[in-house]
């Protein structure tokens, strides 16, 4: 009977093995060889902190530009997209951004700003994004107190990384859309545009 | 006993279906070989339809567009070198159309790896693609095209007997669009 348990167990073992080659996700060659291959990790592993319909909490973080962005700035004046992704240099953080890049029109359209963060060093950011082309939206560092807006928010996970989220504010201050997604999986863009129109109504 | 062999047997042949050929796909397609079977939507778009060579609706594969040779893009909207390359991409497609001896023997199309249809038409009306793009939402023609990096060009010649064959493939390096036209043209034999 333990001998049997055992064969199952090595074959499970061989099985998810080959998964995790099948999660692998197209690569944009702009990044060369300098994707750090994560294989595929747990989902999600944070609680989140804040609900729909809850004022967002505060913060100020300093920018890859230079200049420190706080949440409150655009309070009166733009909804606010706050998209968390993990890690500079992983798989499907390296292809969110530039997706972003070229959907301006779906913020601006919807007077919205969107504020990418992570919890690494700026050094780190200013390398990463450059690969990405003249992005259109600031860069935000989490970095120091580590993952600190990440913690106010219920998205940082236990190994000191973010989840993959996005959070849709409105231009009260009141979070209008969460999605703490899969990390790993990229967000369709087509909900986070439908989560943007519906700021209209 | 024989009914835990059963059962072990059983689960290898599960394996071997389904995992297997999956990790045996991870190849690149290449120069001499044939394409994997790639199901298309036929286009909605009349224009597209007409660029293409077909008519009807439901499904079609890439050797039956009517041509002699289709540049295939694996692309993603996600990609910023897709995104750099896209204005000389669309260069290539006008350089075809605006030359008769070449308009009807050479036909582009983009599929993008990893995005839906919606992800596609952002890419397609920022940069102004003139020539039709296919999503490929859940990484079905990625994954059967060896999960290529992007963007990834595949060259196709198609036989008058309606066989075809890959006459060359690229990852990135798009050297603009005259050079890679006279790629084309070598390695497919239209010159």
């Amino acid at each position: 009977m333990e001998k049997k348990k055992l064969v199952i167990f090595i074959l499970l073992g061989v099985l998810s093995a080959f998964v995790s080659v099948r999660m692998a996700f197209p690569i944009s060659d702009a990044y060369k060889g300098n994707i750090y291959q994560l294989g595929t990790l747990k989902p999600i592993d944070s609680v989140l902190k804040v609900k729909v319909g809850q004022p967002a909490p505060d913060f100020t973080l300093p920018s890859v530009s230079g200049e420190k962005v706080s949440l409150s700035q655009y309070r009166g004046k733009k909804n606010v997209v706050l998209s968390f992704v993990p890690a500079a240099w992983t798989p499907v953080c390296s292809d969110q951004w530039p997706g972003y890049n070229i959907a301006k029109d779906i913020f601006t359209q919807n007077d919205a700003i969107l504020l990418g963060i992570t919890v690494d060093n700026i050094p780190t950011l200013f390398a990463w994004t450059n690969q990405m082309g003249q992005l259109w939206f600031p860069v935000l560092s989490d970095f120091w107190p580590h993952g600190g807006v990440a913690k106010k928010y219920g998205v940082l996970r236990s190994n000191g990384v973010s989840e993959r989220a996005l959070f849709v504010i409105d231009k009260n201050g009141i979070i209008r859309y969460i999605d703490v997604h899969d990390i790993n999986k990229r967000p369709p863009l087509e909900n986070l545009a439908a989560a943007l129109e519906k700021l209209k109504k | 006993m024989k009914k835990f062999f059963l059962y072990l047997t059983s689960v290898i042949l599960l394996l071997s279906i389904f995992v297997f050929p999956a990790s045996g796909a991870n190849k690149p397609p290449e120069k001499g070989e044939q394409l994997p079977t790639i199901n298309l939507p036929i286009p909605k778009n009349p224009d597209e339809r007409n660029y293409l060579g077909l008519s009807g609706s439901g499904l079609f594969k890439i050797p039956q567009i009517k041509a002699k040779v289709v540049i295939i893009e694996i692309f993603s909207m996600y990609c910023p070198y897709c995104q750099k390359d896209a204005p000389g991409v669309n260069e290539l497609y006008r350089l075809i159309e605006n030359n008769a001896d070449i308009k009807d023997k050479i036909k582009l199309i983009g599929l993008g790896a990893g995005n839906s249809s919606y992800e596609v038409g952002v890419f397609k009306n920022n940069y102004s693609v003139p020539f039709p793009l296919f999503p490929d939402k859940d990484f079905e023609i990625h994954k059967a095209c060896g999960e290529v990096r992007t963007p990834y060009f595949i060259v196709v010649k198609i036989n008058p007997d309606g066989t075809h064959q890959i006459v060359h493939t690229q990852l990135g390096n798009y050297p603009g669009a005259e050079p890679f036209l006279e790629i084309v043209l070598k390695a497919s034999g239209l010159k």
